[in-house]
């Protein structure tokens, strides 16, 4: 038993330290990346690592607040990160990001001029960002249980039809847009007693919430353990790839348009590598891969172009003008309004 | 010539303990006391008195509570039929109750996830037999369940324990001198197996007051449990002297039952599964 | 008898209880449909993709790695510090223990962040920031696996082997060694548990790109179940069988273990 025991220990020993010295052997350039979660094909950054020579190391995250605390906690130097609109214009107003050369980066010539420009709401001289991805926010429902009239207002998410079929967003703002839009108010209110008007309509839909969710959401609806959803638009549109029961609506009382983008934080240490890495994510063939992977509306009109007619036609990936007009893009709060939200959130949790 | 000192042979780990055990204790009660700007403020410490913290603070210790009291019911009757198989080893029980333990924590959730969910196995079955299908998933019960599963092993390894080292000649004895089962049962079985009982409860009790990650995956983001605040502080609301703050009552709530558990344990026992 | 049969229907349910899951999960990794609840037929697809899949196995190497290090440092470091504990008059023993009971004792979350706080001031999270928090969890099970062991060796064998002409360390060797190791075994087996179902001080602890099992799967699960997932809990299913019955019934010699 003894001398077994010391033979396995050694040999574990020995593989431990094998195992060290194989991953140290790699070359020493390195890309830390801080990205959503479901958010690139890890086929492409597999790619990437071959084409390049340069290692990845992929983080992910569920929600714009808890990237913005990875960041700031400073105990990680991120080389690349990509978030939400309102939560990079944080970023930039905190001076936490370095301006883009793209004149580096041949392959945002592919980008549409006309996302670039609506990105001016955060990055208004178009000297910090790349986009990577737009969509909305709306109403995935399985067209077994709910009708397409219903599903077409944010109503439907307090009819106790649905008690315990319905599931929301667990990220704060997306979450709150819900009863905001459906009263009438801004998304971007910080209006005391607006917000705990839509609070307490979110305390009232509480006990008939399945769950809130961010990622799981589309498995969760193909897998039929709900009836509706709170979801991006690219969250359905994969739901929609498993189920041909589900549909995707945005509601008439208006919702969020949002767009992710990538920039370089401050912690960058080698821009160089940056630079090729978000030249990779433009080029036509990765984005194509990104776009097959996560579903949601493409900058890139070179990928557009390519597309077949009916995915072009695809409301839910493509939103139409009229529901673009009728969104709203979430835009930075002040700290007391970012405090404000935590702390109705918390109260909505914990009730 | 030079001799060696064996208490020497502890100083790596005396140097380990000042480094890695007592500097982050001193380094999350430095953030406790502290505010944002550095200066002393006891309001993260006070903050657990706000509505939102109690609420999360008493669904938890009401959760911890019901979790060890389901799995102390469970293991005891089990500890006393394990032991009354008379195995020869004791390995064969360990060995039952630790193999789920070297499958990830996570599997071992995800297996209820699927067990649960409203359109799961279990739905799936009462659905088949005709019974109307009911939530279970994404409920506070789903959390004790979950927990229960988890953290058994826990209870039942150092009860079972206590028990087969009762001497089979105490026993005889006690029957000897006319003792009817209930009487050895109270009088010999059960207060030969309250410190194993003790270690159980403590080792279920303090990992279901403070767990965050069950309550995040079997509770659907709508439990909130006291160690998902604290989780939620550093992770996203970027508090960390709040989370801090927080987390020192988390501490004084530990030490607290853990005083009030040893006070009724004399024996003094370790806190081993093996 | 009445007593016989309701015990073991007890015992069938409660290990129903412990089994059962991980049975749905080992069936549904050979199902070649991915719904949870339809059986689609057999497959063994979800094992050649999992194998495939370079965040599974990156993760499968990393926990091998963190485990197998920390568990095996962790002995030695834990094996000395008992010897020099039990060496050690009251008053240095009952704080050298006192201070051992802290990271088994406290709550992970407390010890995650607390470790965060930490490495956050002094350095940047990495793997060694992962290694060293495990290390911190895992030697406090170790020194209490050897304690007793050594409190029960004897003193008087090690004197005499002394008064022979023995030099200490060949003394201990021949003497104690053998006695404690049994202990030391059970510390090591301790740590390697522990270290293997971590999930919360890693959590706290890690850095970018570097992930366990525990800390892989909570972002997996996150984004939703996937099929490879099933083949990944058979797999570890499998291999902490064999593991834990090699070790269990493979010495011909009974090896009575027991709580410390």
């Amino acid at each position: 038993m003894n001398k077994k025991f010391f033979a396995l220990g050694a040999s574990m020993f020995t593989a431990v330290l094998l195992a060290g010295c194989g991953s140290s052997a790699k070359s020493g350039e390195s890309l830390t990346i801080l990205n959503y979660g479901k958010y690139f094909d890890p086929e492409a950054l597999k790619l990437f690592e071959e084409e390049t020579g340069i290692e990845v190391e992929y983080e992910e995250y569920e929600s714009p607040e808890e990237m913005y605390t990875k960041y700031k906690a400073g105990s990680i130097d991120y080389d690349l990160l990509c978030t939400s609109d309102y939560m990079i214009q944080k970023l930039i107003e905190e001076e936490e990001v370095l301006p883009m050369n793209h004149d580096n980066i041949p392959g945002y010539q592919n980008i549409d001029q006309s996302i670039i420009d609506a990105s001016a709401s955060f990055d208004p001289e178009h000297t910090y960002t790349i986009p990577f991805f737009y969509g909305t926010v709306g109403i995935i429902y399985n067209t077994t249980e709910v009708g397409a009239s219903e599903a077409d207002s944010w109503d439907v998410l307090w009819d106790s039809k649905y008690d315990g079929k319905i599931i929301m967003e667990n990220s704060v703002r997306d979450c709150f847009l819900v009863p905001l839009k459906r009263l009438g108010y801004s998304l971007n209110t910080t209006d005391e007693g607006e917000l705990n008007e839509a609070l307490s309509m979110l305390l009232e839909q509480k006990p008939m919430i399945y769950a809130y969710f961010v990622d799981e959401t589309g498995d969760e609806m193909a897998a039929g353990n709900a009836s509706l959803a709170v979801a991006y638009s690219g969250e359905a549109a994969y739901a929609q790839s498993l189920s041909d029961e589900l549909a995707y609506s945005v509601p008439k009382e208006g919702s969020n348009l949002w767009i992710d983008s990538w920039f370089m934080p401050k912690t960058c240490k080698n821009q160089e590598n940056a630079e090729k890495f978000l030249d990779f994510l433009c080029r036509e063939d990765i984005a194509r891969m990104n776009f097959d992977y996560v579903y949601y509306a493409t900058p890139n009109t070179a990928v557009y172009d390519a597309l077949d007619e009916e995915t072009k036609q695809d409301k839910t990936i493509f939103p139409d003008q009229e529901t673009v007009d009728n969104c709203e893009v979430f835009v930075n709060l002040d700290e007391t309004g970012t405090n404000l939200y935590n702390q109705l959130w918390k109260e909505l949790k914990s009730n | 010539m030079y001799k060696f000192k064996r208490q020497f042979l502890a100083g790596p780990y005396l140097i380990w303990i000042i480094g890695f055990i007592v500097l982050p204790i001193l380094m999350i009660l430095y953030y406790g006391i502290t505010d944002s700007s550095g200066s002393f403020t006891l309001e993260n410490i006070l903050a657990i008195a706000s509505p939102i913290h109690m609420k999360s603070l008493l669904l938890s210790l009401k959760t911890a509570v019901l979790c060890t009291i389901i799995c102390l019911v469970l293991s005891y009757p089990l500890a006393m039929i394990l032991n009354s198989l008379q195995l020869k080893s004791q390995s064969f029980v360990v060995f039952i109750f630790v193999l789920p333990m070297w499958m990830n924590f996570m599997l071992r959730i995800l297996a209820w996830q699927l067990l649960l969910s409203n359109n799961g196995i279990l739905n799936t079955i009462l659905e088949t037999i005709g019974l109307p299908k009911v939530q279970l998933l994404n409920t506070p019960s789903a959390v004790v369940f979950g927990m229960v599963y988890d953290f058994l092993p826990f209870m039942i390894l150092p009860i079972y324990n206590a028990m087969s080292r009762i001497r089979k000649d105490i026993i005889d004895a006690a029957r000897d001198l006319g003792a009817g089962n209930f009487l050895v049962f109270v009088k010999i079985i059960l207060p030969l197996t309250v410190s194993g009982m003790i270690s159980g409860i403590i080792m279920v009790f303090v990992p279901a007051l403070t767990s965050f990650v069950i309550s995040d995956l079997l509770g659907g983001g709508k439990v909130l449990l006291i160690g998902n605040v604290i989780e939620q502080e550093f992770m996203q609301n970027m508090d960390w002297n709040m989370g801090s703050g927080l987390s020192i009552v988390l501490m004084i709530f530990v030490i607290a039952s853990m005083a009030l558990m040893n006070s009724y344990n004399k024996e003094g026992e370790g806190t081993a599964v093996w | 008898m009445v007593k016989k049969i309701f015990g073991n229907l007890y015992l069938t349910i409660i290990f129903l209880f412990l089994y059962l899951p991980i049975l749905v999960l080992v069936i549904l990794s050979f199902n070649n449909s991915k719904s949870r609840v339809v059986w689609g037929g057999f497959t063994g697809k979800w094992y050649i993709s999992m194998f495939q899949n370079k965040t599974i196995m990156e993760a499968f190497a990393t926990t091998l790695q963190i485990t197998l290090t920390a568990s095996i440092l962790a002995t030695i470091i834990g094996t000395l510090a008992a010897i020099g504990i039990q060496a050690m008059r009251s008053k240095g023993k009952a704080i050298m223990l006192g201070a051992t009971n802290i990271p088994l004792l406290n709550a992970d979350i407390v010890t995650g962040i607390s470790m965060m706080l930490l490495f956050v001031r002094f350095t940047k999270l990495g793997f060694s920031t992962v290694l060293i928090a495990h290390l911190t969890f895992d030697i406090p099970y170790v020194i209490l696996n050897v304690l007793p062991k050594l409190n029960s060796a004897s003193k008087s064998t090690y004197e005499a082997a002394l008064d022979l002409g023995a030099s200490p360390l060949y003394a201990f060797y021949k003497v104690i060694w053998p006695e404690i190791l049994p202990g030391v075994f059970s510390g090591f087996l301790m740590a390697v548990t522990m270290s293997l179902d971590d999930f919360s001080i890693t959590y706290f602890t890690k850095g970018a790109g570097v992930n366990t099992l525990s800390t892989m799967l909570y972002t997996e699960l996150r984004k939703g179940i996937k099929p490879e997932m099933y083949a990944l809990s058979a797999l570890l299913f499998g291999i902490a069988l064999i593991l834990l019955l090699i070790m269990n019934f493979g010495s011909p010699k009974k090896n009575e273990r027991r709580l410390t």
